[in-house]
């Protein structure tokens, strides 16, 4: 449902033609001289972007922003929240308002193109999945035929769905509301049998908003992923050697987490043996350099933000609230998708 | 027989049916047919069932103190949520150890708006009480305060200007000797600070930490947005509806056009123009604060509105005012600055606080351009899946914040209203 491509984005993208090339190569000292990285991030998604009740800004989205100010600065709180609309966010990174977006923008081929930006990897691979009601019986999103589904109108949600369905031969009933809270008081009233959004909102409302009578486990979230949402940090067209800083940051993180580095042990992989961990600490310097940055570039998003696993954890995962399955965003290693190219 | 009493007698009559006190009150109001008897009963039944329903929600059932969302549930209202957001929902993203900042701000503001609805206030010290208050909104809220060269010399050139047309005529020589020294030191300041010979030199005033306008919100938002929409709007107005009565066509066709053009769209297509597609026609780069764009359309905006209020002001005025101030000899500057508005605007002031109740509301909308207004953080607030599942209370809560504001404003207005009034009542 991210991949709302607002008119007026399109029409931005004309109209500001080549001022991408306007900024060549100055991204990065103009961060520098600010002393500060102005990060665009959601107006309120639940472990992804939200301020808190001390109004201090969290969220996996949040850490990749503190993450690129810790390469950049050495210190992950040099970072100025922009909150930006859905409609806001691509014309606040063309006119420079933002350096970054960090904000579940699904990576499509017209935005890496049209809009003239630069996604810089994917911190969450998202998609399109069902929830139902454990008393329906359904084991699967095949069984679904005839069902009524409630859903958000004007989304790539209701285009997917109706693929979904025909594609499968089956039929549905769609119960179209506006507002997310609505859509879930009518699932949760039973107004409809099906509940379909990204996987990882559907994950958070099962946890959250499921109302006191009932339990999060009168309800299952159906195995079939039904659409692509990689969800990544973007930038503007012009300046790569920021752009990579943001590519790296968050392969940093990837790889840290694949090497057993984190925030706790970080301190004693200095003083580790192994080759790689050594390129990927600065011990062995080159890696900093290669990127124009402090040769501890990659310790400083350790010891502030957290390896990849810890950041997941702590704001969707296993430690938060929401408890949202690590699933497809597992590493490579383990039997999912977050591959990082290697330090070296 | 007849029951004629005999002349001279008077018949004993029972003593009537006492129709004072609080049971006669009853009985007149309340049950004076069987119709209206059965209608309190009707409505007395179904007003106990509401509120005995919503108290043993609100009250009786709730929870004042659970530390986090799971534990509140399966219960009545779940005022915790309230308890752990209520800063958040006041202030938004201002530093939390420094919330003492916006909550002195918000006082000022609340200090400044009380202090100028009292009459008595009305003429220069209105101006004292603003420039004040203000300065000390702002610095609190921003932390420091820079103030220009240009903007000293661009206040000695206004002072000047407006002091030599106002007071042309009227004034004595001395007087009119400073505001010609004023208004030329003004002028002759800034035509030096523009060719570049007079150094851009700005007093700073920094007691505080800088705290950017990305991190406001809550109430202050609110009010300044409300506030400061309206107070810049208002002499804007003024001008857009002398503009409008003005003889001059192009004047008048582009205030027309102008009031038309912004009564003529919702808000949100402004505030979605000045945050979408105004930095699109900036040269890259160059951006404007988002507050401050959001602040400057809510001025369009209610600029328009006003003038429309204010013209009707005009409107009522009786012509041989302007005659009479014609005959005196007076300028079109003396001549409505002098004679009309005073009449006008005392007439305009309480429509013009119902606009205030209006727009203390409607800047609300800001919430689509990602401004955390109060009732943007109270949704925020919301989200936190800790606490998610709530939004009565949250809800609730931001209504009673809004209706304290708005219920006042308009007890004020009334009281305004029979006060400006009394002298055309008689």
């Amino acid at each position: 449902m991210f991949n709302k491509l607002t008119a007026a984005g399109i029409a931005a993208a004309t109209l500001i033609g080549a001022a991408g090339a306007a900024h060549a190569g100055k991204e990065l000292d103009a961060i520098k001289a600010r002393g500060a990285l102005i990060c665009g991030v959601g107006t309120g998604t639940a472990g992804f972007n939200l301020a808190d009740s001390q109004g201090k800004w969290r969220g996996l989205n949040v850490d990749v922003c503190r993450a690129v100010a810790a390469a950049i600065f050495g210190d992950a709180e040099k970072v100025k929240y922009v909150p930006l609309t859905a409609q806001q966010r691509f014309t606040a990174l063309q006119s420079g308002e933002v350096d970054l977006l960090s904000n579940n923008t699904t990576w499509t081929l017209t935005r890496d193109t049209a809009l003239g930006f630069d996604f810089t990897g994917v911190t969450y691979y998202d998609g399109q999945g069902f929830m139902v009601n454990k008393k329906l019986g359904v084991k699967s999103a095949k069984e679904l035929n005839g069902a009524t589904v409630c859903v958000a109108p004007g989304t790539t949600t209701e285009l997917n769905l109706a693929d979904y369905f025909r594609a499968n031969k089956m039929q549905f009933k769609p119960v179209v509301i506006e507002k997310a809270d609505e859509i879930r008081a009518a699932f949760f009233a039973g107004r409809c049998d099906v509940y379909t959004t990204d996987a990882s909102a559907l994950a958070a409302v099962r946890v959250a908003n499921v109302p006191a009578p009932q339990k999060a486990e009168d309800y299952i979230v159906l195995p079939e992923i039904i659409s692509k949402e990689p969800l990544g940090p973007v930038v503007r067209h012009g300046d790569n050697q920021f752009g990579d800083i943001v590519t790296w940051s968050l392969f940093a993180m990837l790889e840290a987490e694949e090497y057993g580095i984190d925030s706790k042990n970080v301190d004693q992989m200095l003083k580790s043996d192994n080759p790689t961990i050594k390129r990927i600490l600065g011990v062995t310097p080159g890696m900093g350099k290669a990127l124009g940055l402090d040769e501890k570039w990659v310790y400083n998003i350790i010891k502030q933000v957290g390896n990849y696993g810890e950041s997941f954890d702590r704001n969707i995962g296993k430690d938060s609230i929401l408890k949202i399955d690590r699933g497809v965003n597992k590493l490579w290693t383990k039997g999912g998708l977050q591959y990082a190219p290697p330090i070296r | 027989m007849t029951d004629v009493a005999p002349v001279g007698e008077r018949r004993q009559l029972a003593p009537p049916v006492d129709d004072s006190g609080a049971l006669g009150w009853i009985r007149r109001n309340l049950f004076s047919s069987w119709a209206n008897g059965i209608t309190t009963v009707v409505l007395i039944v179904a007003v106990g069932w509401i509120l005995s329903w919503f108290l043993e929600w609100a009250v009786f059932t709730a929870n004042f103190t659970a530390a986090s969302g799971s534990e509140c549930r399966a219960q009545g209202a779940c005022w915790a949520i309230v308890g752990e957001k209520w800063r958040y929902i006041f202030f938004g993203s201002f530093p939390y150890e420094q919330h003492w900042r916006p909550l002195f701000a918000v006082i000022a503001m609340l200090a400044m708006l009380i202090l100028s609805s009292d009459r008595r206030m009305w003429n220069w010290r209105l101006i004292v009480i603003w420039g004040v208050g203000s300065f000390i909104t702002f610095l609190l809220m921003f932390g420091e305060i820079h103030l220009p060269l240009s903007l000293f010399l661009f206040v000695a050139l206004a002072v000047g200007a407006v002091g030599l047309i106002l007071r042309r005529n009227i004034g004595a020589a001395g007087e009119m000797n400073a505001y010609r020294a004023l208004a030329a030191i003004g002028l002759a300041g800034l035509v030096l600070r523009i060719a570049g010979i007079l150094p851009a030199w700005s007093l700073a005033i920094a007691p505080l930490s800088y705290v950017e306008t990305n991190l406001w919100g809550g109430l202050p938002v609110t009010l300044i947005l409300a506030t400061y929409g309206l107070v810049f709007a208002f002499p804007y107005g003024i001008l857009l509806a002398l503009g409008r009565r003005s003889e001059l066509p192009l004047i008048k066709g582009l205030c027309v056009g102008f009031i038309e053009l912004i009564r003529g769209v919702p808000l949100i297509s402004l505030l979605i123009m000045a945050s979408v597609m105004l930095p699109l026609f900036l040269p890259s780069g160059v951006t404007f604060d988002k507050f401050l764009r959001a602040q400057v359309a809510v001025i369009l905006f209610a600029g328009a509105y006003i003038a429309e209020i204010i013209r009707g002001g005009l409107q009522s005025l009786p012509k041989g005012q302007f005659e009479a101030a014609d005959a005196m000899g007076l300028n079109y500057v003396q001549k409505t600055a002098l004679i009309v508005l005073p009449q006008a605007l005392r007439v305009v002031i309480p429509p013009l606080i119902n606009t205030f109740i209006g727009f203390f509301k409607d800047t609300s909308l800001v919430l689509i351009i990602g401004i955390f207004d109060f009732l943007n953080t109270a949704n925020q607030a919301l989200v936190d899946p800790n606490w998610a599942g709530f939004p009565g209370e949250i809800y609730l809560f931001a209504a009673f914040i809004y209706f304290i504001f708005c219920y006042s404003m308009s007890r004020y207005s009334k009281r305004l209203e029979i006060e400006l009034n009394r002298g055309t009542r008689r």
